[in-house]
């Protein structure tokens, strides 16, 4: 046995001592659940109250579009719009896997048909259109739905003058869906550049991670962006960077604190008060100046 | 012949023993007529192998060392084609060229990544990727263009936008999202050929056109079939599978409804005449410019919002 090996049965021995611990702390149910970023040990029920977010570090968890939904708009006050449009494998694409099956298996999980939901929706009363990416179908990937979804929220944006949110968590384009997926990328930036001249704000909330085709689109296009404490956003990934340049990339790098210290964001909000912060923006933005 | 491709090999081999024998004849009438047979029987294995090319070995040709960059491109497009640098805010990025000049008696606004041929010099173009000034470049001459209602040629070969820290430092996500927004409302045409490797963001930020071809032995991808692989496979070798799911040659994105036309290429690839290459796309140039003559600046907006608008596939 090389001395490589040792250390990688070792890695994987302390893995596995690990995932006993968190097995252990969970026990019985889902009671407890562990910080990625602290290890701090957290009551799931608190966590919930708390907006998922670690009450001794701060870390924001990804979230469910039902969490955000909860969170973030007045009671009962979203309406989906656009629910039955479904994702196809025109493609017949396959890599470990069907594209197909991948689909089928991402919508009995998450019991969505793809990565986004959109609405209608009330934020302290001001009527909003929304868009709630979900990572959680793979990886918030985009191809023709989401591209879709998003200009049609945008367009129906248009027609009613309500403002736009996009809440976005996503990995980029969906390789699956080939050269249309990167042509959404096109599709909702014209769409976004419509809404924008006819003066209806257009506010982005990037949260973790937004990356690839995805930021490089209609996330970066807001009239204000804001991001979630700690979210990876980013053209090109970390892993992708490293393996160009052969370099360790410096901590806290494309997260969104280095991009408002980069210019390329309008502020970092705690989850806590992302509701009061977008109510405020939009009344600021739509207010009527009185003596005009 | 320094540069070839693996599949081309027979083919040169049996060149080369054409100029042997041209070199033995010395006008010896006997071997004059073998030499027209293998010339013969070359031709028709050039036509064998290009006309059954896998979509790795179109990747091949499509980054072909020798194959037409977009300078000398334009300099064989355009007359007094005229240079034109930097965004104005940080630097001139070498791996996107632009510049003005006339196509027959059209003005036109050339913009194109750039790649170079060699080490020295692709280095210096960063092997035509850019990095946000590149885009912020193509975007300032494009809004230059249409200031004094110049139609916009854009030639597409990148194998995408630059990953590194300082583009992401720059912002590489919001230069690439902030031209395809801009390109989408502007009132001068703009017609868009894929002349190498259409990479991704990084080749649709200056793609976003009314009219869009593709060279036959170019490609147009989501991703890079070796990005995918690693991501998907979790092989990087498994390249060939990759790019065969991804539908990236001009025939497959021309049955997607992404390009309009095949621009044809010399046979044997466009590295063996750039001339022909340039005198095809410049005669396509032409000819579209003269159909958007007669059209509004609203028409041209339209059709190009409305061309993207109905990109994509799902059923509901």
């Amino acid at each position: 046995m090389s001395i490589l090996d040792w250390f990688a049965n070792k890695k994987n021995l302390d893995k596995k001592k690990s995932i006993k611990n968190i097995d252990k702390l969970n026990i019985p149910g889902n009671l407890w659940v562990k910080c990625p970023k602290c290890s701090e040990v957290l009551f799931s029920k608190d966590l919930e109250l708390s907006y998922k977010v670690c009450s001794k570090c701060s870390f924001h968890f990804r979230i469910t579009p039902e969490e955000r939904i909860d969170y973030l708009l007045d009671n009962n006050s979203f309406v989906e719009l656009d629910k039955d449009i479904k994702p196809v494998d025109f493609l017949k694409f396959e890599d470990t896997e069907p594209y197909e099956d991948r689909l089928i298996k991402a919508q009995e999980k998450s019991k969505y048909l793809d990565a986004i939901i959109i609405g209608t929706a009330k934020i302290n009363g001001i009527p909003v259109n929304i868009g709630i990416m979900n990572f959680f179908f793979m990886g918030g990937s985009m191809g023709s739905v989401v591209g879709e979804k998003i200009t049609r929220i945008i367009e129906n944006g248009i027609e009613t003058k309500n403002p736009v949110i996009i809440f976005t968590s996503s990995g980029g384009a969906r390789m699956q869906e080939g050269i249309l997926s990167l042509m959404q990328m096109a599709k909702t930036s014209a769409a976004i550049s419509k809404l924008s001249s006819l003066k209806i704000p257009y506010i982005t909330v990037l949260c973790d991670p937004t990356t690839g085709g995805t930021s490089a689109s209609f996330a970066m296009l807001g009239d204000i962006q804001i991001a979630e404490p700690g979210a990876l956003i980013s053209f090109a990934g970390p892993r992708v960077i490293e393996q160009t340049i052969k370099q360790k990339i410096p901590s806290g790098f494309q997260r969104s604190e280095f991009l408002l210290d980069h210019g390329m964001i309008d502020n970092v909000v705690h989850r806590k008060d992302l509701k009061k912060t977008l109510k405020n923006i939009i009344s600021i933005l739509q207010a009527q100046e009185e003596n005009k | 012949m320094a540069k070839s491709l693996e599949f081309e090999r027979p083919l040169l081999e049996l060149y080369d023993k054409i100029e042997q024998l041209k070199g033995l004849s010395n006008g010896n009438d006997n071997l004059a007529d073998e030499i027209t047979q293998i010339e013969k029987r070359a031709e028709k294995m050039r036509k064998e192998i290009y006309s059954n090319l896998t979509p790795n070995q179109i990747i091949q040709i499509a980054r072909h060392p020798n194959r037409p960059d977009s300078l000398s491109l334009a300099r064989l497009i355009c007359d007094n084609f005229f240079t034109l640098h930097g965004d104005r805010v940080y630097r001139d990025d070498p791996s996107i060229i632009g510049g003005i000049g006339f196509v027959k008696k059209s003005r036109v606004m050339l913009i194109g990544h750039q790649k170079g041929h060699g080490t020295k010099e692709n280095i210096y173009r960063n092997f035509g990727m850019p990095h946000p000034e590149g885009y912020r470049k193509a975007l300032r001459l494009m809004k230059l263009a249409e200031k004094f209602g110049i139609p916009i040629i854009t030639l597409i070969d990148t194998p995408g936008a630059f990953p590194g820290i300082e583009a992401e430092q720059r912002g590489q996500a919001e230069a690439i999202a902030r031209n395809l927004k801009e390109m989408s409302d502007i009132s001068v045409p703009i017609i868009s050929f894929v002349i190498g490797e259409g990479g991704s963001g990084g080749a649709l930020a200056i793609g976003v056109s009314n009219k869009m071809y593709m060279l036959e032995y170019s490609v147009y991808s989501v991703i890079s079939p070796e990005g995918c692989a690693s991501i998907l496979f979790r092989d990087a070798k498994k390249a060939d599978i990759a790019s065969l799911n991804l539908k990236i040659t001009a025939k497959d994105v021309l049955k997607l409804g992404v390009i309009d036309e095949i621009i044809k290429e010399p046979l044997g690839g466009a590295h063996n005449s750039w001339k022909k290459v340039a005198s095809t796309i410049k005669r396509q140039i032409t000819k579209d410019l003269n159909e958007f003559n007669v059209q509004s600046e609203q028409e041209i907006k339209d059709q190009r919002y409305n061309k993207f608008r109905q990109m994509g596939r799902f059923t509901s």
